[in-house]
């Protein structure tokens, strides 16, 4: 690998690689800002960054191609992740703009700053490769090892520190000082009395067994669903299904079914109720 | 093939994060995107350290890890009490700055 | 010696600090120490006096350097005292004719409860005259000008609850204004052209300017002095100023403060020599005012209205003398004494007339006082003979002299100026003659007051008449002695001056001194004169003595009227300043309104719209404000492209 790096042009193989993994990186990145959830961003920065990662090596950064991996693909990858866990999924997702004329001066910003990029790179004289056969000549890690330590000694212990007041920041700006007393179950149900609402516990969700039914609404003696009744995560996804008309479609079959079971006609007074019911709907 | 398309390819994901800053909504995202361009730019840290043949771009592309580092520590720490504030992540809802 | 010179200054100063800042406390006595104090600084200018005279003419003048007021490079303003023959004459008019004037107030303003701010004021003033004609600078000399203008302002206007007071006040405050607008231009033209404003290098050095340059200075001066003593065209003011309390027209406007003009002038006797065409403005000036306060002085029936007139006209004696150059200065400052005496005694006079008949001014309701008041006659009848010029009293020494430097002055200016002083004297003699045979003769034109309202008796000391029929009486020793003493002025100060020349060898080695040679004899002068004044006082007794003089005006020649009205010149200043100028403002205030405001609006208001605009790119979005940073940098980026691809 280090005399492919170390070459002016890259090996056909170290080509086949670029066009490859170079193709997937954009459209990984591509992913990361289309997207609509999160949890897919994040993933597809994930393999991004897992393909810079090879790149890395394939340019003779052994090192950093690792670091790469360990420390973005593994710890702060993973701690977005844990952030969208926690922070959950709000309107914030849709990819509805909001701001008008933000969406198309982006894109024209965007192409511009692009065209601007490559045309720039394009007249600037990039040819002559050195290659890092030299410098790795004594281990990649190793030369690393001897600038840090030496002449971005300072640079690195400053790093230290910079470290340091992150963690102190993140402690600071996350954790909660509790100024006042806990208030107690009693003065929370007073509280509740004299705010006037919801003075018994929230209504549980419908019941129907097939399956979890936490994500089902119940229903209100008027056969409407109750938004009440499912978590607040579950209604922000939109994920709550409405199961009042499918339950009772349901629940003809499986009337119709055991009939069928038990080989007894239609029994007047059982089935007529349901449908002298649909009868005084449709009247 | 030419190194230089490291170079092209950085260009690309940097102008891809850029347009993701701008266009996302959600807080999370948009940091991601502005990962994206850190990485970007690394790609071309690394790409000129072997167009140099010199060391000095990797070590640049490596402190920049660890200032990413310490950044994403702190910004989702943001992230995560402006949620608990707002119940929102959603970087217009934090619209303060007009009255 | 020289340090006793700013005690001069400094004994009426304390007086004023004292009485003005002393409060009630001081109300039983302060008029007594104001009296002291100025009779302390005419001790210590008598003390001065005899001193000068013991020393020989070369060594006379004192200088005494007080301390440096504003020493800043090569502009040095010093608090610094000259004392030469001039300011000495000045210091022994001012303090004595002051303090004179002092003990008759004692007297005038018994009954004003307001007497010890008075003092305080006269105090304030004397100092400031006494700075005035003993700065050796003309800023410090400005600094005088300005303080007697201030302590005119305040004694004119001493009855303000009298809104025809406080408005005379004004009215002359604002008038001097104009001509202390020429004494600093004159000054500043000084600084830049000499250097310096000090009396004796700028006088040294009037032969290095320019003769355009000193008669703009000269100019400048004469505005000065048109605003101080009352010239044409800034005389306006002298009329209304009779509104203060009569020991002040006396003192300020009859005796000191106009005649600063004149001492202005004669001090800067150099430049005006070096200036031909400013020398002429000032006798033009000189020789207008004299035939106009002449003529208003004939027509007017309030007494001291008429003697203002008169004030105005002997000053333009003085100016013309003073334009005449070398010839005049000695004269105008001889006849500005003797008129200090002769004047203030007629005000004092009039004064003490009022007092005993209630405040009345109007001479058309006097007449036959003589026998009520027979000090008040004698004193105010010598100081008439004094000023119309009857040979061998003062009047008629200064006065001869004058004429006769008038025609002295040669040519056709010659003629026409001997002319216009002949004139002025046959004038003088009339109205005087008018003034007394109203007052003191003829049959008594007074009546009992009909009601108490109607009577204009503002001053204060008439409370305890009011209402009642004016009973004449003579005036407290207070108010006669002073007025006696200046009798004593009136008759032999002109004789005892022309004894041997006395007061031009005096006077000469500051004001330089030329015989004038008048194209007839001093005698053929002399005579003429004589006839003149004779004339005019029988025209005047064939008007006044003859006929019984009616209680009111008659209507009058059109002169007559526009005499009575200051021969216009209010009006004249109404219409072409007071409407020109509101015209101005006018016009001003639409250029400001349409012009001005419309730039300033149209600015304000094309900024909000530019702003309006702008704010709505200001939508609160981080993101937005991402996309304005990152298209900035792309355009920063393509910038740097462009300039390197070129």
């Amino acid at each position: 690998m280090s005399a492919l790096a170390a070459a002016n042009a890259a090996s056909t193989g170290e080509a086949v690689q670029f066009w490859v993994l170079g193709t997937i990186a954009v459209i990984g990145a591509l992913g990361t800002i289309l997207l609509k959830k999160a949890v897919h961003s994040a993933l597809s920065l994930a393999a991004t960054m897992i393909i810079l990662a090879v790149f890395y090596l394939a340019n003779g950064a052994y090192f950093l191609g690792v670091v790469q991996i360990i420390v973005y693909t593994g710890a702060i990858m993973m701690l977005f992740l844990f952030v969208v866990m926690l922070v959950g999924v709000t309107a914030a997702d849709s990819l509805k703009e909001t701001i008008k004329g933000q969406r198309w001066l982006a894109v024209a910003c965007g192409l511009g700053f692009g065209i601007l990029l490559v045309s720039g790179l394009g007249r600037a004289s990039l040819d002559t490769f050195e290659g890092l056969g030299t410098a790795n000549a004594g281990g990649n890690v190793e030369g690393l090892a001897a600038l840090i330590f030496t002449t971005y000694v300072f640079a690195f212990e400053i790093t230290g520190a910079l470290l340091i007041t992150a963690t102190v920041g993140a402690m600071v700006l996350t954790h909660r000082e509790r100024i006042e007393r806990a208030r107690t179950q009693r003065e929370l149900s007073e509280q509740r009395v004299r705010e006037g609402k919801h003075l018994p516990p929230l209504p549980a969700p419908g019941v129907y067994a097939r399956h979890n039914a936490v994500d089902i609404a119940g229903l209100l003696p008027d056969g409407t669903p109750s938004e009440l009744t499912v978590s607040q995560t579950l209604r922000a996804r939109g994920q709550v299904r409405d199961v009042s008309r499918q339950a009772l479609e349901d629940l003809k079959a499986l009337e119709q079914r055991a009939e069928e079971r038990l080989g007894r006609g239609p029994s007047e007074p059982q089935a007529s109720r349901p449908q002298g019911r649909k009868e005084e709907n449709a009247q | 093939m030419n190194p230089v398309n490291y170079l092209y390819l950085a260009a690309l994901l940097f102008t891809i994060g850029a347009a993701g800053v701008l266009i996302r909504r959600n807080a999370i995202v948009v940091f991601m995107c502005v990962e994206l361009m850190l990485n970007a730019c690394n790609l071309t840290l690394v790409a000129f350290s072997r167009m140099h043949g010199n060391l000095d771009g990797q070590i640049v592309a490596f402190f920049t890890m660890v200032v990413a580092a310490a950044e994403v520590v702190v910004g989702l720490a943001i992230i995560v009490s402006l949620f608990r504030s707002r119940h929102s992540a959603s970087v217009d809802d934090a619209s303060l700055m007009k009255l | 010696m020289e340090n006793l010179i700013a005690l001069l200054v400094a004994a009426p100063l304390l007086g004023a600090a004292v009485l003005l800042c002393g409060g009630k406390r001081l109300d039983r006595a302060g008029h007594w120490l104001g009296t002291l104090l100025a009779a302390a600084s005419f001790v210590i200018g008598a003390v001065l006096f005899f001193d000068m005279l013991g020393r020989d003419t070369g060594e006379r003048a004192l200088h005494q350097h007080l301390f440096s007021w504003v020493p800043v490079e090569s502009f040095r303003a010093d608090i610094a005292f000259q004392l030469d023959q001039l300011s000495m004459t000045f210091v022994l008019l001012i303090t004595g004719v002051g303090t004179l004037i002092h003990v008759y107030s004692i007297g005038y303003m018994e009954h004003d409860e307001r007497r010890r701010r008075f003092f305080g004021y006269l105090n304030l003033f004397l100092s400031a005259m006494l700075l005035l004609v003993l700065a050796d600078n003309y800023l410090l000399l400005y600094f005088g000008w300005e303080g007697v203008g201030l302590a005119s302002y305040l004694l004119i206007g001493f009855w303000q609850h009298k809104p025809s007071a406080a408005t005379a006040a004004k009215k002359a405050f604002l008038v001097n204004r104009v001509g202390d607008m020429g004494l600093s231009i004159a000054i500043m033209l000084m600084f830049t052209t000499f250097g310096t404003f000090a009396f004796g290098p700028v006088l040294a050095a009037t032969g290095q300017a320019s003769e355009g340059m000193l008669t703009a200075i000269g100019l400048m001066l004469l505005l000065a002095a048109c605003g101080k003593s009352a010239q044409v065209p800034l005389q306006s003011w002298l009329g209304d100023a009779m509104e203060g309390p009569t020991p002040v027209s006396a003192l300020i406007h009859a005796a000191t403060m106009v005649t600063a003009g004149v001492y202005l002038i004669t001090r800067s006797g150099a430049i005006f020599n070096a200036a031909p065409d400013a020398q002429l403005a000032v006798v033009v000036v000189g020789a207008v005012t004299l035939l106009f306060g002449a003529v208003v002085g004939c027509a007017k029936d309030d007494i001291k209205k008429a003697l203002a007139g008169s004030t105005m006209s002997q000053i333009g004696y003085m100016i013309l003398a003073a334009g005449l150059g070398p010839i005049g200065y000695a004269f105008a400052i001889m006849h500005l004494v003797t008129h200090g005496f002769f004047k203030a005694g007629l005000f004092l006079g009039a004064g003490s007339v009022m007092h005993g008949m209630n405040d009345e001014v109007d001479m058309r309701k006097y007449g036959g006082l003589r026998k009520y008041m027979p000090v008040t006659f004698v004193t105010f009848g010598l100081g008439y003979l004094a000023i119309i010029g009857f040979p061998g009293l003062s009047g008629f020494w200064s006065k001869d002299k004058i004429i006769e430097a008038a025609f002295a002055k040669g040519g056709t200016e010659g003629w026409i100026l001997g002319a216009v002083t002949l004139l002025g004297a046959g004038i003088t003699a009339y109205y005087m003659t008018r003034v007394m045979i109203m007052t003191f003769f003829g049959e008594k034109r007074w009546q009992p007051a009909p009601d108490a309202g109607a009577v204009p008796s503002a001053e204060p000391a008439a409370e305890d008449h009011a209402g009642r029929m004016p009973h004449p009486h003579e005036s407290p020793k207070s108010m006669t002695i002073p007025m006696i003493l200046l009798a004593f002025g009136s008759v032999f100060a002109g004789g005892l001056f022309s004894f041997n020349s006395a007061f031009v060898n005096w006077l000469e080695p500051v004001t330089a001194f030329e015989h004038g040679h008048p194209p007839i004899s001093a005698g053929a002068v002399t005579a003429s004169t004589v006839v003149v004044l004779l004339t005019g006082v029988g025209i005047a007794y064939a008007q006044y003595g003859r006929r019984p003089v009616p209680v009111v005006a008659p209507r009058g020649s059109l002169l007559t009227r526009a005499a009575r009205r200051d021969l216009l010149q209010d009006d004249f200043n109404h219409v072409v300043l007071v409407r020109g100028g509101e015209h101005l403002t006018r016009s001003l205030v639409y250029m400001d309104h349409t012009l001005v405001d419309g730039v300033v609006n149209g600015t304000a208001a094309s900024v909000g719209g530019l702003s309006g605009r702008l704010r709505k790119l200001q939508n609160g979005f981080a993101r937005s404000y991402a996309v304005s940073m990152f298209g900035g940098t792309a355009v920063l980026i393509a910038a740097t492209l462009l300039m390197r691809g070129v």
